[in-house]
């Protein structure tokens, strides 16, 4: 068991990293859209967007990567909606998490379930 | 400076005052995660892009904190508020210490 110590130092859990993030607050549910594939044939470049009405920034995360950090969104004054799409990396079939930070303080999460065909972590 | 490192933003040339348009960025990087072995089964160290920043007239518009698990070759889609007529820059950071910038002219008519 010892051997697996210096792994899990290394490699947050996403509770830890939403904890990080919201202070230690739970997130509730609210308006965020997480949007994802059902099915991912190719886990090196799977296409997501977040969309939170108001939010002051979103973070991304991967429960089943290596490390589920996976990218925060930060919204400035001249954000025309609070929301973002890129391409993320998933090693295998998992849950993608987003939670987001609303300008009142509260915090609201959203996760999709995609199944990948191919992981796209090497190694 | 990682080698072959080309922005390519699509930015509209003209828009109304108080327009949201819709801003598509591309940049290639091979965005090493450092979770990949060569051949020899040593860990390639990672190299990615770690930030990236739209602004608008030096307000900022979107500003990214980016890991390992965002592929290859950083994809961003968002949508900018245009007040006025200016300048539109995108900057990204590599973990090798270098920026890269691009910049558009946005015109309101």
């Amino acid at each position: 068991a010892a051997l697996f110590v210096p792994q899990l130092a290394m490699a947050a859990t996403t509770e830890e990293a939403i904890s990080a993030f919201t202070g230690g607050a739970t997130p509730g549910e609210g308006d965020l859209t997480l949007t994802a594939p059902e099915i991912a044939e190719n886990g090196n470049t799977v296409p997501i967007e977040v969309s939170a009405p108001g939010a002051e920034s979103i973070i991304i995360l991967a429960a089943g990567n290596p490390n589920p950090d996976v990218a925060t969104f930060n919204f400035g004054p001249l954000a025309g909606e609070q929301s973002a799409s890129t391409r993320i990396r998933l090693a295998k079939t998992q849950d993608v998490v987003a939670v987001a930070k609303m300008s009142d303080g509260s915090f609201i999460q959203a996760k999709q379930e995609v199944k990948v065909t191919i992981g796209g972590c090497g190694g | 400076m990682a080698e072959n490192v080309t922005p390519r933003v699509r930015v509209p040339s003209e828009a109304t005052a108080g327009e949201v348009v819709t801003i598509k960025t591309l940049i290639s990087h091979t965005m090493e995660s450092g979770q990949r072995k060569d051949d020899q089964g040593n860990v390639i160290p990672r190299s990615i892009i770690n930030r990236f920043v739209a602004a608008f007239n030096g307000e900022t518009i979107i500003d990214v904190t980016l890991e390992p698990a965002i592929s290859t070759n950083p994809y961003f889609e968002f949508d900018a508020k245009i007040p006025e007529s200016g300048t539109m820059t995108f900057t990204w950071y590599d973990d090798d210490g270098s920026t890269y910038e691009d910049a558009h002219d946005i015109t309101v008519g």
